[in-house]
């Protein structure tokens, strides 16, 4: 049984997190549910930094996942009220909808 | 040792309902899982004695990002009955790519010497404490602070400007 916890470990969770994240990009068309996706890939990457942050004992690493959480806070809202014109305009929340735009 | 305990407990946790938020069918389930996610990452923030992140994370992801989603959902009146699905063949390959991106991170992981230290539960040095964070952020980063407001209500802004009823825009399938 393990006795400590590495870096490794974290290293690990983040990664699975990330690789989740992506997965939901592509295998969901709701365009909430890819943000979320995002979000969650945002969040593992903050996770990763915040750990290395306490192993190395700098506080820059900790700085910098709090200038992650603000940029993603406005990337969200901006990012919410693109999907609701998108619904408003074509009735469906479907990302493969969204390439009206082309033309 | 009941904090390595508390670790796995929490990853556990947050991966458990990571796939949980990719696979539910309903839109608000989805978020409502990723609302747990977030909260077993500040657990994990708290671990790493990063005790402002822990703080600003259930405030600014737990509360209000997830209250924004959930609010677009409600408003949009989204559910599992008019959820958009793809096809199982593009549910499989993109499984097998979401999986090959994982074995190449976790076998380029393995090749890599990251030094035998553990971390310390609980971490004994206090770079994580608000005090130490506010006396970086406002000496060292104190120019990317002020341009980050900036961007805040840049991105204020643009959401008034986008959620605005506009009436000359004709509805495309109108």
């Amino acid at each position: 049984m393990l006795k400590e916890v590495f870096i490794d470990h974290y290293i690990y969770l983040a990664l699975t997190l990330f690789c989740i994240g992506v997965l939901g990009v592509l295998i969901r068309r709701n365009a909430i549910v890819l943000f979320m996706s995002i979000e969650l890939m945002l969040n593992s990457v903050n996770l990763l930094l915040v750990a290395f942050s306490s192993r190395m004992g700098d506080a820059a690493g900790q700085i910098f996942v709090f200038f992650i959480m603000t940029v993603a806070a406005a990337e969200v809202a901006v990012g919410l009220a693109i999907i609701v014109m998108l619904y408003r305009n074509t009735r469906s929340i479907d990302i493969g909808d969204a390439n009206k735009l082309k033309w | 040792m009941l904090a390595t305990y508390a670790f796995f407990f929490l990853a556990f946790i947050a991966i458990f309902f990571a796939l949980l938020v990719v696979f539910s069918k309903n839109p608000i389930h989805s978020c409502l899982y990723l609302v747990l996610t977030m909260f077993a990452i500040a657990g994990n923030y708290v671990l790493l004695n990063a005790q402002f992140l822990a703080v600003v994370q259930l405030i600014v992801y737990a509360g209000a990002i997830m209250v924004l989603f959930l609010f677009t959902i409600m408003l949009l009146n989204l559910s599992s009955e008019n959820e958009p699905v793809k096809s199982n063949l593009i549910k499989f390959i993109a499984t097998i790519g979401g999986g090959s991106l994982l074995l190449v991170f976790v076998l380029a992981l393995k090749k890599t010497d990251l030094g035998p230290a553990p971390l310390m539960f609980p971490n004994p040095n206090q770079q994580g404490m608000i005090q130490n964070l506010g006396k970086v952020l406002f000496s060292e980063y104190v120019f990317p602070f002020e341009v980050i407001s900036i961007l805040i209500l840049i991105s204020l802004m643009g959401a008034v400007v986008l959620g605005r009823k506009d009436k000359k825009v004709n509805p495309i399938n109108e």
